[in-house]
């Protein structure tokens, strides 16, 4: 057993950036890069449209036929190999038994009787139970309420569909993250070689896998939750790992020298001492997984999903709005349960207190009227099946939802697509083309060169390293061409998410009226999915990269803004305190107190600007923004598509690869300076 | 809250649960009286209705459904009609065409009710790893091409001829076309040639990818509400024709072969026969579902009318395949094994 | 003012041999970085001052060559500051930290030699240690904590839970058993963290810096606490701490270590009796002396015109307690041993101690 050594003290490390030499080298550095720049311009003026690696959408390359034959060859051994015979059937049989089982319990007919194990009063109750038990009343309330809108939708059954699916593939989740992730934290190598994977997972679309998976997996419950897995997999695993790494040094070691062996002290310390983190894990885990069962329903996967794309076919904007709005409400209520849970198992209760002692009974009463309410909705078909009749009056509100957001969506693009249609040129004109243009026109050979050149200045010789290799990759895909489109938008894109984030996100840090009343807002931002809104955005936009852009706003800003908003308020009060007594104005607080010392969020929020809009790239082939979206979604709907398909969704891992290390190595090196300031 | 038919028909097993009667606390007793009392439905009473109908020999037949509203409405009645004629248990699986066909090999899927051409897949399943069969045309009639909003045909009635698109090219400029004209792509599911077309007839336009159905109707229907200029893929059937019925370009006509090789293609696209594909295992196995899906024929009308009931009526697929049953009985009638 | 006796023969008449000692130490490395292993063996390497090795060869040595040996209920203090490599020293001897080179021996067993499985054994019984920053676990209460070693030892439930509350009483923590740490004052942790460490009865206690978190007040009275444990309890200590009024009030014997290497190893009053350099001189001018200092250290020979005829007092009495008799009599005390007269201690050797006494505080 390895005993818990002090890190060795690093030598000094033989930083350049010496207080006194960051403020001379920011200028240089600001300089060199619009050299760089201008340098590029000059070039691209000069060489305009030579060597720049166009392919057009139907054309394949050599490699894109060798992955073509590749998946032949995967699809044509299904039924002889033994790896498929003996393992990967196996696995789906589990699988399919597991998820079934949920869907039993909840969502489809079972046992022999037409309706589920567990009706409607049953789920309402037991989860109303368990939200309370394991968060507080508040969510319990806001769980029940929750629960009964999604039936008051109409959507019961497929929500519970939806339930089960996420709620397996979570579990699923936990029994293969928790323990990966403890492993990467107990030992450095291998949290160095699990980064890129999870890194890799993260941002590789979905679309790419999930037509092989149907191979491996066949259609339905296993395929989907497999392609849930694999995506929400990451962040339990990462912030387990950050869980167990950040244990203080010193209980280990105490525990340590008391003679605890590896698992003594795993259970006993470091386990119960990162559950706060791993309970953060966990909770984006689920919301991970609740956006990939909406896209799973492309391989059948039952529940919401299912009802938005079908709506989508007929461009149904009302029914999908209400098909969206119910996983917004499934998600809002898995996050704050989770994060109450998260809470409370980081705060001890007081016993002394009364609310505390009345606590065990009172739940105790709970347990026992959820348990009649399982036994009741087992018997009466008024409490199995979601009644949407009561007294002879309709109590649904599905259709007065969807009416509604039909009406709206309407007007608005009635009244504002003259302005949209407007913006849309004008931003397309002047900001989007001339970016594009310099990216995708110049000779393949400048635009490496420039870029190695300005990730080696904003991050240094290691960014640079990884531009380099990152950019020979995306070359040897075949796709330059389309990466450097994508990555015009992408850029752009973000830039809109940093923007957002720092405006909404430091009036939120400094309101906490204004963090109530927006953060519902950015949480159905963030979950309602994408296919929802593609309707009336097309119906503002068209179909061009311009609403590709907007979509991914949509989704990327929520999480800048609430990391920057977090970051601010974390900026200590006593520092604020003092600066405020010397008299400095609000606008000073913020740009010279609060924004510096919330450097390491403002870093963090564009690193996750960065990934969150990559990951609507293909979303964006959907609405016009051709590219590499575009591709992969032919890829995913053509099988002589499928080898670029799988190219291109490559040539995304690898841009936000380098995107993802450049933005690291710049925040690191901002860092100092940050604090300098 | 309706259990999905498939279900409901399946024989309830022996275990017949009776309605609990609770002894429990005192509390779950008063709860659970307290709760009776408003009068309940068991669930025993309510399930006894939904035995199954027909016989038991058709057995299960699993039906892919593709994303278009006209396959579904394909899907809908050949469902209908083998689960009321013939006792079959249906299962329907939204599915894209890729992985409908890959069903084919893992059994997943038993048959495809309308299929556009596919000759890539028809190659590898049923050439190559043969594992699907063709099961004859549905009648119906693909066309594939460029089209216009109507009120563009109406006031320049000359721009169905491509000879005359040239002379309409800066109208139909966007800010995705770069200087040319705009021809909006793009529905991923289906082959293009329009690049080389575009090329090859020497065409002032750029091919913009819309990137999927939903786009392309959305800006059909902006185009035709706001009178602005669009032209773009389609096809037929489709049940956004009968709202907005786009009138279609004359391209060069399609001769035998003149689209063999891809890069170079000058001729309008072939008109396709849709067609239907079973799994070969479904194919052997005898079951009357077979012979039901190979008879099953119709005309584009015929289809367009279920597509609107679905697409603009609201109705679920069941009830609209219902309907057009009932009012069809002569055609269903000589489908039937 | 020449010493009678030499100060090193009284030290080493403390030090216990080898054989019958609590800990022994022999030529003791622990050196970071690469090539860390080949440092202690070449002799280059090892005249090398700590700030050239980092240079030459990129590795830090935090403990250079330190041998000492700590009798059997002795309390041993390691001093010096931060940097110094003391808590690498005590993180050595329980093997937290693997070192690089020597021997430590544990009443006479190899402690290097041990295997995990021995290891453990002697974590859980034979020794235990006390953490600067406590160490305890947040989400278990007071005696769930203390009793954690016993936990992790095996020991039944029962008897665990009457030995932790044995313990809690023993370190003043009755009526708080139930309390999470957070609910308790530092100084209340830190008996948590000495009764969790005492719990399993072990015959060797490692303190690492163990009141350098306290508030002054809080640790005067830890420091009583340990001063009354080990009069009750009698284990052997070894105590490590940069703060030399605590190393003088608890140590029998003090190790001053500086960059990693012992500058000298004695008795309180023989430091500041007896500096071995500037460094330790410069260290302990700022301690009131008179409290620490014997009379073995201040006296002087008689000169020829000194009456002989003042009362006695043995040379080991503390400066402070002889103050009043001193200055009461009108002729020099002489300091006496079996009989033998030492030297004498007149007014002015008194009042220059008392007087600088006053002076520091």
């Amino acid at each position: 057993m390895a005993v818990a050594a002090p890190p060795a003290p690093s030598p000094p490390a033989p930083s350049p950036a010496t207080s006194s030499a960051v403020g001379r080298r920011r200028p240089r550095r600001a300089l060199l890069a619009v050299g760089v720049v201008g340098a590029w311009v000059l070039l691209w003026v000069l060489l305009q449209g030579r060597d720049t690696l166009f392919l057009s959408p139907a054309t394949l390359t050599p490699l894109h036929r060798r992955l073509n034959e590749l998946a032949d060859a995967v699809s044509a051994g299904r039924d002889s190999s033994p790896v498929f015979l003996y393992g990967v059937d196996l696995v789906r049989a589990g699988l399919d038994a597991f998820v079934g089982g949920v869907q039993d319990l909840l969502a489809r007919p079972s046992g022999g009787r037409p309706v589920p194990a567990v009706g409607w009063l049953g789920v309402v109750a037991v989860a109303t139970w368990l939200a309370t038990a394991l968060g507080n009343l508040r969510v319990g309330a806001l769980t029940a309420a929750g629960l009964v809108l999604l039936g008051l939708q109409g959507l019961w059954t497929e929500s519970m569909d939806t339930l089960a699916l996420t709620l397996s593939a979570v579990a699923l989740c936990l029994l293969i993250g928790v323990p990966l992730g403890v492993w990467a934290g107990l030992s450095p190598r291998v949290h160095r070689l699990l980064t890129p994977v999870l890194d890799f997972l993260q941002t590789m679309p979905t679309f790419v896998y999930l037509a092989p998976l149907t191979l491996f997996f066949l259609i339905g419950p296993a395929s989907a939750t497999v392609a849930t897995l694999l995506y929400a997999l990451p962040p339990v695993v990462r912030l387990t790992a950050h869980g167990v790494r950040s244990v203080p040094p010193s209980v280990v070691e105490a525990s340590t020298s008391l003679g605890a062996t590896g698992p003594q002290r795993l259970r006993g310390v470091l386990l119960p001492m990162s559950t706060r983190t791993i309970a953060l894990g966990v909770n984006q885990t689920i919301m991970a997984a609740l956006s990939m069962v909406t896209v799973a329903a492309l391989i059948d996967a039952p529940g919401l999903g299912r009802t938005v794309l079908k709506a989508l076919q007929t461009l149904d904007v009302g029914v999908a709005f209400n098909a969206g709005l119910a996983i917004v409400v499934l998600a809002i209520v898995l996050d704050r349960t989770t994060t109450a849970a998260s809470e409370r198992a980081q705060t001890r209760p007081d016993r002394s207190r009364r609310s505390a002692r009345l606590r065990r009974p009172a739940l105790l009463v709970g347990a026992v009227a959820a348990g009649a309410a399982v036994l009741l909705s087992r018997t009466y078909l008024w409490a199995a099946q979601f009644p949407s009749v009561v007294g002879g009056t309709d109590i649904g509100i599905g259709d007065d939802v969807a009416r509604t957001a039909d009406s709206v969506t309407g007007l608005v693009q009635e009244h504002l697509s003259g302005i949209t249609g407007g913006l849309k040129d004008a931003v397309t004109l002047f900001l989007l083309n001339p970016f594009e243009e310099l990216l995708t026109g110049s000779p393949w050979y400048v635009v490496l060169t420039a870029l190695v050149c300005l990730s080696a200045l904003a991050g240094g010789a290691r960014a640079a390293v990884t531009t380099a290799v990152g950019l020979a990759l995306v070359i040897g895909t075949g796709l330059w061409f389309d990466a450097m489109t994508t990555l015009a938008s992408t850029v752009l894109a973000t830039l809109v998410v940093m923007a957002l984030g720092l405006v909404v996100g430091v009036w939120m840090g400094r309101s906490r009226r204004a963090d109530a009343v927006l953060r519902p807002l950015l949480d159905a931002g963030q979950t309602l999915p994408a296919f929802v809104y593609l309707v009336p955005f097309l119906a503002l936009f068209g179909a061009s990269r311009f609403t590709a852009i907007t979509a991914a706003v949509v989704y990327a800003a929520p999480v800048a803004i609430k990391i920057v908003a977090d970051g601010i308020r974390s900026v200590p009060a006593t520092t604020v305190e003092a600066a405020t007594a010397l008299g400095s104005t609000r606008w000073q607080v913020v740009r010279a107190v609060q924004l510096p010392m919330a450097g390491r969020s403002l870093a963090l929020a564009a690193n996750q600007g960065v990934i969150f809009v990559l990951s609507m790239v293909v979303v964006g082939g959907l609405v016009g923004a051709g590219a590499l979206g575009y591709d992969v979604v032919a890829g995913f709907s053509q099988g002589e598509l499928y080898g670029k398909g799988l190219a291109a969704g490559a040539a995304i891992v690898l841009l936000g690869s380098v995107l993802d290390r450049v933005t690291q190595a710049a925040a690191r090196r901002a860092g100092p300076d940050a604090h300098a300031a | 809250m309706i259990p999905a038919p498939a279900r409901r028909r399946r024989r309830r097993s022996r275990t017949r649960l009776r309605p609990v009667r609770l002894r429990g606390g005192a509390l779950t007793a008063a709860l659970a009286v307290g709760l009776a009392g408003c009068g309940g439905t068991t669930i025993e009473s309510a399930g006894s209705g939904s035995e199954p109908g027909g016989g038991s020999e058709c057995g299960q037949l699993d039906l892919a459904v593709n994303p278009w509203v006209g396959y579904e409405a394909n899907a809908a009645v050949v469902a209908e009609v083998a689960e009321t004629e013939l006792g079959c248990q249906v299962t329907k699986k939204d599915l894209k065409e890729e992985v409908s066909w890959q069903g084919f090999g893992t059994g997943e899927v038993d048959a495809i009710v309308e299929n556009w051409a596919h000759e890539d897949l028809k190659e590898q399943y049923v050439e190559e790893q043969k594992t699907a069969v063709e099961a004859g045309p549905t009648g119906g009639t693909g066309i594939i091409g460029w089209w216009v909003p109507p009120w563009l045909a109406r006031k320049h009635p000359d721009i169905t001829d491509w000879r005359n698109l040239n002379r309409y090219a800066p109208m139909f400029r966007t800010s995705e076309s770069g200087g040319k004209g705009q021809l909006l792509d793009g529905d991923p599911s289906f082959v293009t040639n329009d690049e080389a077309l575009v090329k090859n007839l020497g065409l002032d336009f750029e091919v913009v990818y819309a990137g999927s159905e939903a786009a392309l109707i959305t800006a059909f229907r902006k185009a035709e509400a706001e009178r602005t200029p669009l032209i773009g893929y389609f096809y037929a059937p489709q049940w956004f024709m009968s709202e907005v019925p786009l009138v279609k370009v004359d391209l060069p006509p399609h001769t035998e072969g003149c689209d063999a090789e891809p890069e170079k293609v000058a001729c309008d696209y072939p008109e396709y026969e849709l067609d239907k594909i079973m799994g070969r295992e479904f194919a052997e196995s005898g079951s009357p579902a077979v012979e039901l899906i190979r008879n099953f024929r119709w005309t584009n009308d015929d289809q367009n009318v279920v597509a609107r009931y679905i697409a603009e009526d609201k109705m679920s697929p069941e009830d609209a395949a219902k309907k057009w049953i009932a009012d069809n009985p002569e055609k269903v009638q000589a489908w039937l094994p | 003012m020449g010493a009678v006796t030499a100060p090193t023969a009284t030290a080493s008449a403390a030090a216990p041999s080898p054989a019958q000692a609590a800990v022994s130490v022999r030529g003791l490395w622990k050196v970071f970085g690469p090539g860390a292993r080949s440092v202690p063996t070449d002799p280059a390497a090892r005249a090398l001052s700590r700030r050239e090795l980092l240079e030459q060869r990129g590795c830090t040595a935090a403990v250079r060559d330190v041998g000492f040996d700590v009798a059997p209920g002795e309390v041993f203090v390691v001093m010096g500051l931060s940097g110094s490599g003391k808590s690498t020293l005590v993180r050595c001897l329980t093997r937290l930290v693997e070192p690089t080179a020597g021997q430590v021996l544990l009443e006479g067993e190899d402690l290097l030699a041990a295997d995990d499985r021995r290891l453990r054994e002697l974590r859980r019984h034979s020794f235990a240690m006390v953490f600067q920053h406590f160490g305890l676990l947040p989400h278990r209460r007071v005696l769930d904590n203390v009793s954690y070693g016993l936990e992790i030892a095996g020991t039944g439930k029962a008897q665990r839970r009457r030995r932790a509350q044995e313990v809690v009483d023993l370190v003043g923590l009755s009526g708080y058993e139930a309390a999470y740490p957070h609910q308790l004052s530092g100084g209340m942790q830190q008996r948590v963290g000495l009764a969790r460490a005492l719990a399993g009865d072990p015959g060797l206690l490692f303190l690492d810096e163990p009141f350098s978190a306290l508030d002054p007040l809080i640790r005067r009275e830890m420091q009583n606490e340990v001063v009354r444990l080990h009069r009750e309890v009698g284990t052997t200590m070894v105590f490590v701490t940069h703060d030399l009024r605590e190393a003088l009030r608890l140590g029998d014997r003090i190790l001053i270590m500086r960059d990693g290497r012992p500058v000298q190893c004695a008795p309180g009053d023989e430091l500041l009796g007896a500096p071995a350099d500037d460094y330790v001189r410069d260290f302990v001018r700022e301690v009131p002396r008179a409290g620490v200092l014997t009379l073995r250290w201040i006296m002087r020979p008689p000169a020829a015109d000194d009456p002989l005829d003042g009362p006695e007092l043995g040379p080991d009495v503390v400066v402070r307690e002889a103050t009043r008799a001193v200055l009461a009599a009108d002729r020099p005390v002489k300091v006496v041993a079996d009989g033998r007269l030492l030297g004498i201690v007149g007014h002015d050797e008194i009042l220059s101690i008392v007087a600088d006494a006053e002076q520091v505080g």
